[in-house]
């Protein structure tokens, strides 16, 4: 028996190993520590402290105007975009029950991406505001998703089903956004294309205002029903045996997954494999148990999205590259690698 | 049997009929509007002075000529494809192949500074053989050898891949984006027959060698012990098979860029018309492939004029609703 930690309360109490504890606090750290070293890394270093007391608004020298508009935004839309990724991954991934899943290969990020395109060609001129394109990113995941829900049906859902389909529909999705590149006019596919490529260059804080409650509220409620998920890897059959609704947790789920990776895909555009990877790693530190994993996946993503935006602007400096280059470079890789693991069960 | 071999003759003339007419409108529809009249006298008396006869043999005609040539050998490719790997859903761009040969084309002007057509040629070859053979292998391992679900997770994964390496060293070099933007796009229009010559002769032949080997696929796809029973020397014909697919697959993409989805497409509709006898099942994929390719480019010419759709996008508009069709109907786990 490992060492456990117990909390009750008086609605509700769970249990904790010990070891995980530790860890998710050490990822914890491992994020606070990169809130501070984002921004003080760059073409001009800035000491940590003077980030610190910069970021307390105790700071005083020429350095504020970089970090508050600039890089202490990067950083931070980073982290929650990663975040963001990460639990709609290891969501995605318990409900279908597939390692492989995540929400740019299964097609819901291009979806996500042609209603964004859409809305810039179409409808950002006239007197509908650019705040509403997260709006429309989301609506366009959610339609796709259910699209591809209703797609993959044939007495249920197969996990295989899903992922051939959802890589057909990307491909579809991805004709579709190049056609309206194409056929609009210059201005607006020059921001498309800007948006396409998936960079968090030019991050904002209008973009925190929208990551920031987003990633706040659905995680703490995908926690709640990280028991339903952990019965869920059972199968059908047995987890309603555990008394688990199973079509509307399956539902909220999704709909969970969806809402985070549409809004991630609004604020940066189509960043590939996070949602894939921060997973896999998060379930080597913690275990496959839900309550800890979607955190610790929270927590990775966000690492790792925020390593590759620092090592996207740093390195080849004065060139931006945009980070989703680099998550893809590392991304398929890995993803190559799950498929060798996990060849004798697809 | 020789009444359905008649039927079969007739339904070949009438697609290559429609072939014909596909042509004819690929020469005649577009910005400058053409009469049949005006592209008749083009051939036999040419006129230097008229614009219409200037646009014909300088623009429609190349495009129209390689359309047809590049439908045909993606959709020979395909078929080859699907007989070798027993698996409907093969098809070059499900490979990856496509992202290969970008991949190393763009390593080869942006590095290597390559710049005559014909290396640039040999190195679409040599990524799309790559590709395919990386895809092949890692679909291949595994107790259930290959599985539908693991090559096409290993094809999407290959051109993430390549696409996203290939996106990194464009943005590192804005110069090299220049030189290989027009290709990457996936279009035949303003492509000339300069650069179609240098691989004609590679898809010609590889066309005509994939003619012949109707029967021998027959046998090889009732399986390869049974093949080998009757005397057939398997693994050289599949190596063989190979070479030609990523001779017509990568010179494809040389000469038109990233067009998917043909080869997936026409051997399915190829076996409705000529069923599953491989003699007749090629030459009909490769008529089928011409008709498709040139009457996507008439469409993406129509559609946004005076733009242009890159013909990529119309074919994976259609295409991809039929991958997903196949996905759903019948692909069995295994």
């Amino acid at each position: 028996m490992k060492p456990v930690l117990t909390f009750r309360g008086k609605t509700a109490s769970f249990k904790m190993e010990k070891r995980m504890v530790w860890r998710l606090a050490l990822l914890l750290a491992a994020v606070l520590c990169a809130c501070v070293l984002g921004p003080s890394l760059g073409n001009k270093i800035i000491h940590p402290i003077e980030v610190i007391q910069i970021m307390f608004g105790t700071g005083t020298g020429g350095d504020y105007f970089i970090i508050n508009n600039s890089r202490l935004p990067r950083t931070l839309v980073s982290l929650l975009v990663g975040a963001a990724l990460g639990v709609s991954g290891v969501i995605l991934q318990g409900v279908v029950r597939n390692p492989l899943a995540a929400p740019d290969i299964i097609g819901i990020t291009g979806g996500a991406s042609v209603a964004a395109i859409a809305f810039l060609t179409y409808a950002a001129g006239s007197s509908v505001g650019i705040k509403w394109l997260p709006v429309a990113a989301i609506t366009g995941a959610l339609l796709m998703s259910i699209l591809l829900y209703v797609l993959a049906w044939k007495k249920g859902v197969t996990p295989i089903r899903l992922v051939l389909i959802g890589i057909g529909i990307a491909a579809i999705m991805s004709a579709g956004t190049t056609f309206m590149i194409v056929a609009s006019s210059s201005v607006a596919a020059g921001q498309a294309y800007l948006w396409l490529t998936g960079s968090i260059y030019g991050a904002s804080w209008e973009d925190i205002y929208i990551m920031f409650p987003v990633v706040f509220l659905l995680t703490p409620f995908a926690l709640v029903f990280s028991k339903s998920l952990n019965a869920q890897q059972f199968g059908d059959d047995t987890a309603e045996g555990l008394g688990v609704r199973m079509q509307r947790d399956r539902f909220t789920l999704l709909f969970i997954s969806v809402v985070l990776a549409g809004t991630a895909v609004a604020v940066v555009g189509a960043i590939g494999f996070v949602g894939l990877i921060a997973p896999h790693i998060a379930r080597v530190l913690v275990g496959r148990t839900f309550g800890g994993l979607i955190t610790a996946s929270a927590l990775v993503g966000a690492l790792l999205l925020f390593a590759a935006d620092v090592t996207a602007r740093t390195i080849f400096y004065p060139i931006d590259v945009p980070a989703g280059v680099f998550t893809a470079g590392v991304g398929a890789p890995f993803f190559l690698y799950l498929l060798y693991r996990n060849r004798n069960q697809l | 049997m020789k009444a359905v071999l008649m039927k079969k003759r007739i339904r070949f003339c009438l697609i290559f009929i429609l072939f014909l007419l596909s042509f004819a409108a690929s020469i005649v529809f577009g910005q400058t509007s053409i009469t049949l009249e005006q592209a008749l006298s083009s051939f036999h008396s040419y006129d230097e002075t008229s614009t219409e006869h200037i646009v014909i043999q300088s623009n429609r005609l190349p495009r129209a000529v390689i359309a047809t040539i590049v439908g045909a050998s993606l959709a020979v490719a395909g078929a080859f494809m699907q007989a070798l790997t027993r698996n409907p859903l093969a098809s070059p761009s499900i490979f990856g192949i496509n992202q290969g040969a970008i991949f190393f084309v763009v390593i080869g002007v942006v590095f290597l500074s390559v710049s005559s057509l014909v290396s640039l040629m040999g190195l679409a070859f040599l990524g799309a053989a790559v590709a395919a053979m990386v895809v092949y292998f890692l679909g291949s391992i595994g107790r259930d050898g290959l599985t539908p679900v693991k090559m096409v997770l290993a094809g999407a994964a290959i051109s993430a891949l390549f696409q996203s390496y290939t996106q990194g060293i464009l943005v590192l070099d804005e110069a090299g984006l220049q030189d290989v933007l027009f290709w990457l796009a996936g279009s035949v229009s303003g492509r000339t027959f300069e650069m179609l010559l240098p691989v004609l002769p590679f898809m010609g032949a590889a066309i005509i060698i994939a003619l012949c080997m109707g029967k021998a696929i027959n046998l090889l796809v009732t399986g390869d012990d049974v093949a080998k029973g009757m005397g057939q020397h398997v693994a050289e014909l599949k190596g063989t098979m190979g070479i030609i697919v990523v001779i017509l697959a990568g010179s494809a993409v040389a000469v038109v860029g990233a067009v998917g989805f043909i080869g997936l497409v026409v051997p399915h509709i190829a076996r409705f018309f000529a069923g599953s006898d491989y003699r007749l099942l090629l030459p009909f994929s490769a008529l089928i492939g011409a008709v498709l390719l040139v009457s996507a480019d008439v469409l993406a010419r129509l559609i946004i004029m005076p733009q242009e759709v890159p013909i990529g996008v119309m074919t994976a508009i259609v295409g991809g609703p039929f991958f997903v069709y196949i996905a759903r109907k019948g692909v069995s786990s295994r």
